[in-house]
């Protein structure tokens, strides 16, 4: 039992060579390239899907922002993409790894801070200093937004990791609970059963998503627009 | 006349190179895998060889259904249960593992 909880994270390997890469690759196989006008169903509904976030997620930024649309459109479907083959049993999710979730929110936090510099150097700057403060608390608030401004990547990373994981070791557990549970007690193993089904639900990590480009987004979207 | 027989028996063998997998003679098996193009871009190419033909076979059609996809998944879940299956065999229900 302990060692089997963890080991659905460590890096798959194949006659002892690493294949995350592969696996990385492998929701790409999912998402064909459109070629005509009217394409074949799959293609057309995620078309319909990618059609209907961008327009969810884009529709709040001014031009400039929305030349990033192409990024985080690809950002949602990659992480999206990952996210739910990782439901499927035995899988290896390669987002539940904080070494590439960080990869993913390091660069591209610190492209929306450095255009926000380059562009709008004092409403950057500005940003450090909430409207209001009292000024012997100067100081001290703008060391304390510099910080909450590097927490950023840091919290976008470790958000997904976590919650990743966290779902998945919670279903493992639940699962053996109600596994061990049929010989003792079987109402109790319906229950645990129903809390099985409730959590399959919620884990369909979609929210989960949201979360992470709509923090991006917000982030970009603070340095472009004010 | 015997020369028009000839070309004609000449056009019906296939070099080796060209046959198909199921055309191939059980005892040129070994030189007919030897002949094939295992370079980088060989090998490429005989995976987007075959991504074309599933997906031409049951995505690209008029009226797709969810088996094409369901096939991969399955697929994908059967290559994740042998990979790990070392680590699996130890839930069994025995009693000596």
């Amino acid at each position: 039992m302990n060692e089997n909880l963890f080991t659905p994270f460590t890096i798959p390997m194949m006659l002892g060579i690493p294949i995350t890469t592969l696996i990385i690759m492998f929701p790409t196989m999912l998402f064909p390239t459109p070629n005509q006008l009217i394409n074949n169903r799959m293609i057309t509904i995620q078309q319909w899907l990618t059609k209907l976030t961008s327009k969810q997620l884009m529709n709040t930024h001014n031009p400039k922002g929305q030349t990033w649309s192409l990024m985080f459109i690809s950002l949602f479907l990659f992480i999206t993409s990952t996210n739910l083959l990782g439901m499927l049993p035995h899988s290896f999710t390669p987002t539940a790894q904080l070494s590439m979730n960080l990869g993913m929110a390091i660069p591209l936090w610190a492209g929306t801070v450095v255009m926000g510099f380059r562009n709008k150097t004092k409403i950057s700057l500005a940003h450090l200093l909430p409207l209001g403060t009292p000024t012997f608390l100067i100081p001290m608030l703008v060391m304390i937004e510099t910080i909450s401004l590097f927490i950023q990547p840091l919290a976008l990373a470790v958000r997904l990791t976590a919650n990743i994981t966290a779902g998945h070791l919670l279903l493992h557990l639940i699962g053996s609970a109600t596994l061990a549970l049929v010989n003792i007690s079987l109402f109790t193993a319906l229950i645990t059963f129903t809390i099985l089904t409730l959590l399959t639900i919620l884990e369909f990590a979609v929210t989960l998503i949201q979360a992470y480009v709509f923090t991006l987004l917000v982030s970009l979207y603070l340095q472009d627009n004010t | 006349m015997a020369s028009i027989v000839c070309v004609f028996l000449h056009s019906f063998s296939v070099p080796l190179k060209d046959k198909k997998l199921l055309e191939v003679k059980l005892g040129e098996l070994p030189s007919w895998i030897l002949m094939r193009d295992f370079t980088p871009k060989g090998i490429a190419g005989a995976f987007q060889r075959g991504y074309y033909r599933y997906y031409n076979k049951y995505i690209n059609v008029k009226k797709g259904s969810i088996a094409g996809l369901s096939m991969v998944l399955a697929a994908y879940m059967l290559f994740n249960y042998c990979r790990s299956y070392k680590e699996l065999k130890h839930e069994r229900l025995r009693k000596y593992h």
